[in-house]
């Protein structure tokens, strides 16, 4: 049995105050293992990016605690939080939000960048990943120059050049087409998950539903479902 | 950090379109700045010439006296009393006015003529032709070989003119240190024949120039000169007292001090305007930095490095166009009268960092609002 990568206890987060208050998650728990990829589903408004956020250390919860590797992630302070960030997690947002005025390849380098990795090298590392999700030969043009699957692998290459070992994506397919979304996901499960990696993916595509090893439901903040040991 | 240097800079420059609007700003705001307040240092200067040519430590005159040309004649007596003043090592007068030449060839010609003291020729040029003495000879004048010399119909030693019905020779060229403001020809002679040859009130001298004993006199003097009802002042003094009176008096300064201001509302307000956009054109990226794990101070040093290093290739760029302007300007118009001065750059300076630090507030404000949940939630 895999290790347990992050455990979340108890997460609560509400917006506003008063009549206006809205409470997008609830007493939610929940843990995720090595290995594993973990999908998070609901409608739109039901609390999945504010989950999400509160488990990768950029959204601090009203209460409840999100626990990595025994470190509870909220009781660091901001420095340290993004540092941690930095290290253990790689985002792929959901608008890619790549620099334009940036290569490819320089967007991909930048988390090295930031770990004060030499420029250079940097941009040797970056290749690698540009080139394992099959982007080599784009990385010297500007990702506008990019397709939408294109940019999404780029935003992928980008996650995981700091080989971090959770890696969190938000709606990663909800701009592409059937085909490249699957493309992407069976990709991300056969190249990029591995027994010390787990992947957190929120998404209404039910069309990729068959990468994930489990399936959390929510709906208004809470937890409606959790299906585990689905895929092989 | 080199590094996250790299990465601000690349963003930066790679935006061709607002790097050019920064710097154009910024270049342009320079310009204007340092090329008004250098001609109006150039204007001074050339106001207070006669000043620094003559040397003299101490310059006695007319309390009324607001520039050199303006001389207010004293009475003779003066002179005499100023020679008592303990402290004094020697007072000598010093004509300045003006006259008409009449040229060999019939045409007037308006000059300024300075008479110097007759037994010292104190003030006296540095000669480029000719000998000092020879001030002494009949109708003798000395020309100044300035930019305005060719009004003469370019003089050469023994040349003769007319002046009130006197003749006169030219006996030598003397070289000049500062050009004049007023674009006519400077003369010098000896102080006798001055009030002899130009007709002037019943008071002659126009300034007595005066040499302390030691330096610490200079207090006694000033006091003494006071209470006579005359102004005693230090030849720095008089140069400041001149560009105070067009600074101030003459709305010249007044008009220079608006261009600047203006220039420098349209800079701050171009490149600010820009450099805004620009943070807001990459907010969303900067807000994905920070989730990535880019600390707030880090952000601040990308930011602050963009906006110093605009202001300071505008300011680099802006001194540059300037000098250039002045030099072209120079080489066709010998008397041009701009000289670029270390306080102009200083200010000049100063505003593009007062520029680079709003626009770097402005910036860094924004990103460090952002909340990277926002750019998760797109
Ligand atoms: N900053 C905020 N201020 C106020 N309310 C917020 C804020 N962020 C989220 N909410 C509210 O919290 C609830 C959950 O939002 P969240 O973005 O987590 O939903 P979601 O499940 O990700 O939806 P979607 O599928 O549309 O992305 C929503 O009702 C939303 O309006
Ligand atoms: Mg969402």
């Amino acid at each position: 049995m895999a290790n347990t990568a992050i455990i979340a206890r108890q997460l609560v987060k509400w917006f506003g105050e008063g009549e206006s208050r809205t409470n997008a998650v609830q007493e939610v728990s929940f843990e995720i293992r090595y290995g594993e990829s973990f999908f998070l589903v609901g409608p739109s408004g039901s609390g999945k990016t504010t989950l999400l956020s509160m488990m990768s250390g950029i959204l601090r919860p009203n209460s409840g605690s999100v626990l990595i590797d025994n470190t509870d992630i909220w009781s660091l302070n901001n420095d340290e939080l993004a540092d941690f960030r930095l290290n253990r997690i790689g985002f792929v947002f959901q608008d890619y939000h790549l620099f334009p005025r940036l290569t490819t390849v320089e967007n991909v380098a930048i988390p090295l960048i930031l770990k004060r990795c030499d420029w250079d090298e940097a941009i040797e590392e970056a290749l690698k990943f540009l080139d394992i999700v099959g982007l080599k030969g784009r990385a010297f043009l500007p990702p506008v120059k990019l397709s939408g699957g294109e940019q999404q692998r780029v935003a992928i290459a980008r996650a995981m050049v700091s080989q971090p070992d959770i890696l969190i994506f938000d709606e990663p397919t909800a701009s592409l087409d059937g085909d490249s979304g699957k493309k992407i996901m069976a990709f991300v499960k056969s190249d990029i998950l591995n027994e010390k990696r787990c992947v957190l993916v929120v998404t209404h595509d039910d069309r990729i539903f068959e990468f994930a090893d489990c399936i959390m439901k929510m709906e208004d903040g809470k937890v409606t479902a959790i299906e585990k040991g689905l895929a092989k | 950090m080199i590094g996250l240097l790299k990465i601000a800079f690349k963003l930066l420059v790679n935006d061709k379109g607002k790097f050019a609007a920064l710097l154009i700003g910024i270049t342009f705001a320079v310009f204007l700045m340092v090329q008004m307040t250098s001609i109006f240092a150039g204007i001074l200067q050339k106001a207070s010439a006669v000043v620094t040519n003559i040397g003299a430590k101490i310059w006695i005159m007319d309390p009324s006296v607001t520039t050199v040309a303006n001389s207010v004649p004293m009475p003779d007596y003066v002179q005499d009393a100023v020679r008592s003043i303990p402290g004094v090592k020697y007072a000598v007068p010093l004509y300045s006015g003006g006259a008409t030449l009449k040229l060999q060839s019939g045409v007037y010609q308006s000059v300024t003529v300075l008479g110097l003291d007759d037994t010292s020729l104190l003030g006296r040029p540095e000669l480029l032709e000719g000998n000092i003495e020879d001030i002494y000879a009949e109708n003798g004048f000395i020309v100044v070989k300035d930019s305005e010399i060719e009004k003469l119909e370019n003089p050469v030693v023994g040349t003769v003119f007319e002046l009130n019905d006197h003749r006169g020779v030219i006996v030598g060229i003397a070289k000049v240190t500062n050009n004049g403001l007023f674009g006519i020809p400077s003369l010098y002679t000896t102080y006798n024949r001055a009030i002899q040859y130009i007709p002037s009130a019943r008071f002659t001298s126009s300034y007595i120039l005066v040499e302390p004993k030691v330096e610490s006199d200079i207090a006694t003097i000033k006091q003494e000169v006071a209470n006579m009802g005359y102004l005693a002042i230090t030849d720095e003094e008089f140069c400041n007292k001149i560009s105070n009176f067009y600074k101030y008096k003459t709305g010249i300064g007044t008009n220079i001090l608006f261009m600047t201001i203006i220039s420098f509302v349209v800079g701050l307000s171009i490149s600010g305007q820009t450099f805004y956009t620009f943070i807001l054109e990459n907010l969303d990226k900067f807000g994905a930095l920070k989730a990535i794990g880019a600390k707030s101070q880090e952000l601040v040093i990308m930011i602050v490095f963009q906006a110093a290093f605009t202001a300071l290739t505008g300011y680099g760029l802006g001194v540059g166009l300037c000098t250039l302007m002045i030099f072209l300007a120079k080489m066709r118009l010998p008397n041009y009268a701009s000289i670029v001065t270390y306080t102009d750059l200083g200010m000049a300076f100063l505003m593009v960092i007062i520029i680079a630090i709003f626009s770097s507030y402005i910036g860094v404000r924004k990103v460090l609002k952002i909340e990277p949940f926002d750019v998760f939630r797109g």
